[in-house]
């Protein structure tokens, strides 16, 4: 079976974020107020096959673990769907 | 005979002739070690040197850490052969798990390059072996992913294991504790972002790094020795 993943990588809660803080000071004169608390972070797609759900959830999740996040200082997100067909 | 060091040569490296040539001013013999080779060609001591290892995609290091060398790599330090790690070097050893900790963008999101204002704070390891705790030392820094950070837990054990061994004097990229430069328990793995070859020579402004080659070698001299 084919499935689509996506994968949420962020920066762990309390970790600087100077991405996210440089966008947040743009913002007041670009003409956007009321927005706080901007997090940078990234994502990616991927297709997995595996016999099952679970399978292809362990290897993604192993995948994004062990190359897409540093967990020392990023957390992931994963997100399976079954692709048809 | 003289101390072999072999520099390690991944795709998007820039710093390796750096290395080669500021150690064999020393009287050390460089010798480059493709990323590829799945062994080190016996040699005395490792420098991972500094560049954009795999075009520093997706993290600095995080590719790198993949390439067959790094085994070898990490079974040289794991036996207590000397691994200095220089820069994106230093970033490649963090994401290997051979030193704790990462390296996060610098504070500010800027690009450094200048000179920086070193301490030496530990002289217990294979690169500051010939060092006094409290000397300035001043090296070129150049990387826009610098800025050291790791848990409580971890800075606990750094400090207490004195396991930092270079801090910045006027901090430069916002490291956690003016961190510059790290180590491992046993001192043989050591990181640091500053550039010690590009500090070799009076011509590049500054020969503060020297004392810390001469260290290395002393110490992959010993290394063969034992």
């Amino acid at each position: 079976m084919k499935f689509q993943a996506h994968v949420e990588v962020q920066l762990r809660a309390g970790i600087a974020d100077p991405e996210g803080a440089t966008i947040e000071r743009a913002l007041p004169a670009l003409g956007f107020d009321g927005v706080a608390r901007v997090r940078a972070g990234r994502s990616f797609n991927f297709e997995v096959e595996a016999p099952d759900e679970v399978q292809a959830r362990a290897k993604a999740t192993e995948l994004a673990d062990r190359l897409l996040a540093n967990p020392v200082i990023e957390e992931s997100r994963l997100d399976l769907q079954a692709l048809g067909g | 005979m003289a101390s072999r060091i072999g520099v390690v040569v991944f795709p998007g490296t820039n710093c390796e002739y750096d290395v080669v040539q500021a150690v064999e001013r020393l009287g050390g013999q460089g010798e480059l070690l493709w990323h590829g080779a799945a062994d080190l060609s016996g040699v005395d001591a490792v420098v991972l040197p500094g560049g954009f290892a795999h075009g520093d995609y997706l993290r600095p290091g995080a590719l790198a850490r993949f390439s067959p060398i790094m085994d070898a790599v990490t079974a040289f330090a794991q036996a207590g052969g000397p691994v200095v790690g220089i820069c994106n070097g230093f970033q490649v050893l963090t994401e290997a798990g051979l030193l704790p900790g990462a390296l996060q963008k610098n504070g500010r999101l800027r690009f450094l390059c200048q000179p920086a204002r070193l301490r030496v704070a530990s002289a217990g390891s294979v690169l500051t072996g010939l060092t006094t705790v409290g000397d300035e030392l001043v090296i070129p820094i150049n990387h826009f992913s610098g800025s050291y950070t790791c848990d409580p837990e971890t800075l606990r054990q750094l400090t207490e294991g004195d396991r930092i061994v270079l801090r910045y004097v006027d901090n430069p990229n916002g490291s956690i504790d003016d961190i510059a430069g790290i180590r491992n328990d046993a001192g043989n793995v050591v990181g640091l972002m500053p550039h010690p070859e590009r500090a070799s020579h009076a011509l590049l402004g500054s020969e503060d790094g020297v004392v810390l080659l001469q260290s290395l070698l002393s110490a992959a001299a010993s290394a063969v020795a034992a």
